[in-house]
């Protein structure tokens, strides 16, 4: 019953900021809110892959272009069969519809691109995987750059919008909640023990390659259903939106905020994503300095801004709700 | 019938052979010991019995079933556990966690479960954490049960690594030098939890350990092996005055 | 079978480029075991010395165009870089590795002048930016705020991929965000053999990295600078526990490595002679992967590697597509890895256990 509350609490709340968050925080602060809420899905679900289950992929930003170009692809295409199915609803209805479908077929296909990789890659260790996750994240990008029927290098465009603040931090609650609720069982113990020690781990009866391609798989859905919530924002799609630096930016998130902690990754993400907005009249002299200030953190507080501090501490208190 | 059953088992690195044709028998709820000197091989027998390695040759069985090329985690699964000589806690997590771990092989909770904290998984966890608090309070370490485990002393980490394994509830411990870097009374105290593990949860224990007075003091039998081989194999007695024993620890000397 | 072998050959020439930044790579991974993800940057900007130096009016009015003016070029861009280098190194990661003072004067400097220029947009503005940053900078080192003990190579990777983000929009501030165009310093002249044209760039590209390759192999194998190297590479803190200055060994690693990435600069600008301040990335990239590729660590392994990703590069644009240029490289490297996990002549370790 409590998590029924909770859901209800959390509908209401967010629908009912629906209404008029933009009107109080104007269109362009609307926007950086929306884009805040997105880079949290995807900071918090690379960080069960890089910061609990201590394996270090940089390709995230392919299983996020693969979510963004399958919910994208699924609307434009499937609209009006799946209008005409659902044409008893109204058109919010089938929005909703519309959208739902899109981040299933999104979450479904960036989670099987996740499994395609994750088998072979996740054999490797420390540089050689993450060199290989973002070879597989540059070769996801430049097959999309190839595919004609989503536009190409000339980008996707027409995409409806029907993703706004609420179906983004609806999806940031459930990430959050999925992921803390994971590393709270027995698969977050599994996923941290292999970060401690992999060999003692497979010792204790972990698969290690199982929980490993696990973390991997429920990181990359999370990048897809992020993925399609951003297509449906801002309506075009260019294969350069998911260059490599933009996983170097989500590392950067959750690095800066403090790895293996929920908070640590929803810190750094909305500090990096409000940063770099702010300071965007400043051009170049922005991504300079943010550079000095990614350089100084890492220097001097490489456990990151939040450290080891952390309200949570996985498995610490069991038989919590959320 | 034995337990646990090596039969002719040879391993190589390169030119160098680590263990040749060896044999190691252990019947139900045995206390045995492996010694040798240094470089004997007795690491590498541990790591082909829990499938770190692959034997060349030979056949390593438990309970009747061949496990010898299996994952390390299979065969954990399967029943045999075992402690590091060099210890190899899961340092950022607590004591608890720590023994938790090892219980996650006799879940019945599934991802769902996990993702949408069923009260299925709940009462689970309730049970997990019950029975890990009550295996530490036998190591004494119920106490220090939510510190992180590398801020424990060197000897509470040898005692979570032994906590640690039985949790995982094996047919057979294997336990590499529990002893090394121990004080005089806690190596008495460690002799006790060997016993106790074998009477209170039944397991057998195969024991890999250089302090005399521990191996002599708990085990029931004794093996020396030496490059690789078996030297001599019978009970503490014996082998303290078996001729080719004292020649391979004295050197010829 | 001739435009098979034209293609062989300007693989070569591209692979060979590849190569030169994969040493770079390879070597510094070799002393620190850190994937110096601002390598690429530092070919950039060794691109951008070698434009400058050769449109600089002294060197024009002097040289014109002989073949001095190529070895002026390549000289002063590969000395640039070698600057470069010790400096990433000095203010970037050996902080990351301990304490040492005026890292935060160093950064804070570069803060303090960008803040100058674009406040008051005149140079005595800049500088005294720069100084008001350096000052600071000491006041809070004096004050006891120094660099973390720990770090881990987690750590490390950020910084570099910090440095090479500052590289490449500290290029676009100083260098502007168009492209350039690199002058031809060097005659185009086609070049018979036998059936074949080659152009007289390609054969330069060539012949320098090779030249490049063998110096460097002798300066590995047989001076005493490269013995440190060696036994650094091999363990960082038996070499130290030795009387090796680690320190000094790691900075002439950088050193050696970042004025090989410029010569590449210059050379890759050379067949293709549009620069702009990003065209480090993707060369950066694939250059690492050639070091992966040949197994990370091994010098052969790097000149090998490169080969193999220039060879491919050329072939996949020449019979397929060339929009899947970008992605050849990785292709390839995933094959190669999860045939071989530790490279083609990468060494396999694994862990005592």
């Amino acid at each position: 019953m409590k998590k029924a509350a909770f859901w209800i609490a959390a509908l209401a709340v967010l629908g009912g900021l629906q209404l008029f968050v933009r009107d109080i925080v104007g269109a362009y602060n609307y926007q950086i809110l929306v884009l805040v809420g997105i880079n949290i899905i995807l900071a918090v679900s690379l960080n069960l892959i890089n910061g609990y289950t201590g394996q270090f992929s940089i390709g995230h930003a392919g299983f996020y272009a693969v979510g963004a170009y399958t919910c994208a692809g699924v609307v434009v295409y499937g609209q009006e069969a799946i209008r005409g199915a659902t044409g008893f609803l109204p058109e919010l209805g089938q929005n909703t519809v519309l959208l739902l479908v899109g981040l299933l077929c999104a979450a479904i296909a960036a989670g099987l691109a996740g499994l395609a990789v994750g088998i072979p890659s996740l054999r490797l260790r420390g540089d050689y995987l993450a060199i290989v996750t973002l070879g597989f994240g540059e070769i996801i990008r430049v097959l999309i750059l190839n595919v004609e029927a989503v536009g190409g290098a000339r980008g996707f465009s027409g995409i409806p919008q029907l993703s706004n603040f609420f179906w983004v931090y609806l999806g940031v609650v459930v990430t959050v909640v999925t992921v803390h609720n994971l590393v709270q069982s027995s698969y977050g113990r599994a996923f941290i023990s292999i970060r401690d020690d992999e060999i003692a781990a497979e010792a204790m009866g972990v698969d290690t390659t199982r929980f490993k391609v696990l973390s991997f798989v429920v990181s990359s859905i999370f990048a897809g259903i992020a993925g399609g919530l951003f297509a449906h924002f801002t309506m075009y799609l260019h294969p350069n939106t998911f260059l490599f630096t933009t996983s170097f930016y989500l590392i950067i998130m959750i690095v800066v905020g403090g790895l293996g902690s929920i908070e640590g990754a929803i810190t750094g993400a909305i500090l990096v994503t409000v940063l770099l907005e702010v300071f965007r009249e400043f051009g170049a002299f922005r991504l300079v300095n943010f550079a000095i200030l990614l350089v100084l953190i890492m220097i001097y507080r490489p456990t990151g801004l939040l450290g080891s501090w952390t309200l949570v501490r996985a498995g610490r208190r069991p038989g919590r709700a959320a | 019938m034995a337990i646990l059953d090596v039969k002719g088992c040879t391993k190589t690195f390169g030119g160098l052979v680590a263990v040749k044709d060896l044999n190691i028998s252990l019947r139900q709820g045995a206390l045995y010991g492996l010694i040798g000197p240094n470089g004997a091989g007795k690491t590498t027998i541990f790591n082909l019995i829990t499938g770190v390695y692959t034997p060349d040759e030979g056949t390593i069985t438990l309970a009747g079933h061949e496990i010898q090329g299996r994952k390390a985690s299979a065969i954990a699964r399967l029943g045999i556990s075992r402690t590091f000589q060099n210890i190899r806690l899961f340092g950022s997590m607590t004591v608890l966690e720590n023994v938790k771990v090892s219980q996650h092989m006799r879940k019945s909770q599934g991802l769902m479960d996990a993702i949408l904290r069923t009260s299925r998984l709940r009462e689970e966890e309730e049970r997990i954490e019950r029975d890990a608090m009550e295996l530490l309070k036998i190591f004494h370490l119920d106490e220090r049960a939510h510190d992180q485990a590398r801020t424990l002393p060197y000897g509470s980490q040898r005692r979570l690594e032994i906590a640690r394994a039985l949790a995982t509830e094996p047919k057979v411990l294997l336990l590499d030098e529990p002893a090394a870097g121990m004080n005089p009374q806690e190596a008495v105290e460690l002799m006790h939890l060997i016993k106790r593990s074998r009477d209170d949860f039944g397991v057998t224990v195969l024991l890999v350990e250089h302090n005399m007075k521990v191996v002599m003091g708990v085990c029931e039998t004794i093996q020396v092996v030496d490059y690789g081989e078996t030297i001599a194999l019978g009970a503490p007695r014996e082998i303290q005055e078996d001729p080719r024993v004292i020649e391979a620890y004295l050197g010829g000397a | 079978m001739e435009t098979f072998l034209q293609q062989v050959i300007n693989g070569i020439s591209q692979g060979s480029a590849y190569a030169l930044l994969a040493l770079g790579y390879t070597m510094v991974y070799g002393v620190l075991r850190l994937i110096n993800f601002a390598h690429g940057d530092v070919y950039m900007v060794g691109a951008f010395a070698g434009y400058y130096i050769a449109n600089n009016d002294a060197v024009q009015a002097n040289l014109g165009a002989s073949w001095m003016t190529a070895v002026v070029v390549m000289a002063g861009s590969m000395a640039v870089c070698a600057f470069l280098g010790i400096l990433i190194e000095r203010f970037a990661y050996r902080p990351g590795r301990g304490n040492s003072p005026y890292t935060l004067a160093f950064w804070l400097a570069i803060v303090g002048s960008s803040v100058g220029r674009m406040v008051g947009g005149s140079t005595p503005a800049l500088l005294a930016g720069a100084a008001a940053g350096a000052v600071l900078g000491v006041g809070l080192d004096r004050l006891g705020i120094r660099p973390a003990r720990q770090s881990s190579h987690l750590t490390l990777l950020i910084i570099a991929i910090g440095v090479s983000l500052f590289l490449e929009n500290g290029g676009q501030l100083a260098f502007g965000a168009d492209p350039k165009f690199f002058p031809e310093i060097i005659p185009t002249r086609r070049i018979q053999l036998g059936g074949l044209t080659v152009d007289s760039q390609r054969l330069t590209v060539l012949g320098v990295s090779v030249v490049l390759m063998v110096l460097l192999t002798l300066i590995i194998n047989y001076t005493k600078t490269g013995k440190a190297m060696r036994a650094v590479s091999f363990n960082l803190d038996a070499a130290k526990l030795m009387g090796i200055n680690t320190d000094r060994i790691i900075a002439f690693t950088f050193a050696l490595g970042s004025a090989l990435a410029g010569a590449g600069g210059i050379l890759v600008s050379l067949l293709y002679p549009r620069i702009d301040p990003l065209m480090g990335i993707m060369p950066g990239l694939k250059a690492f992967v050639a070091a992966v590729l040949g197994g990370i660590g091994s010098v052969p392994g790097a000149m090998v590697g490169g080969l193999i990703i220039g060879l491919a590069e050329v072939m996949a644009v020449g019979y397929g597509q060339s929009t899947y240029r970008d992605a050849t490289a990785f292709v390839i490297l995933v094959l190669i890895l999860l045939l071989r996990p530790s490279g083609i002549m990468g060494k396999r370790t694994s862990e005592k256990v």
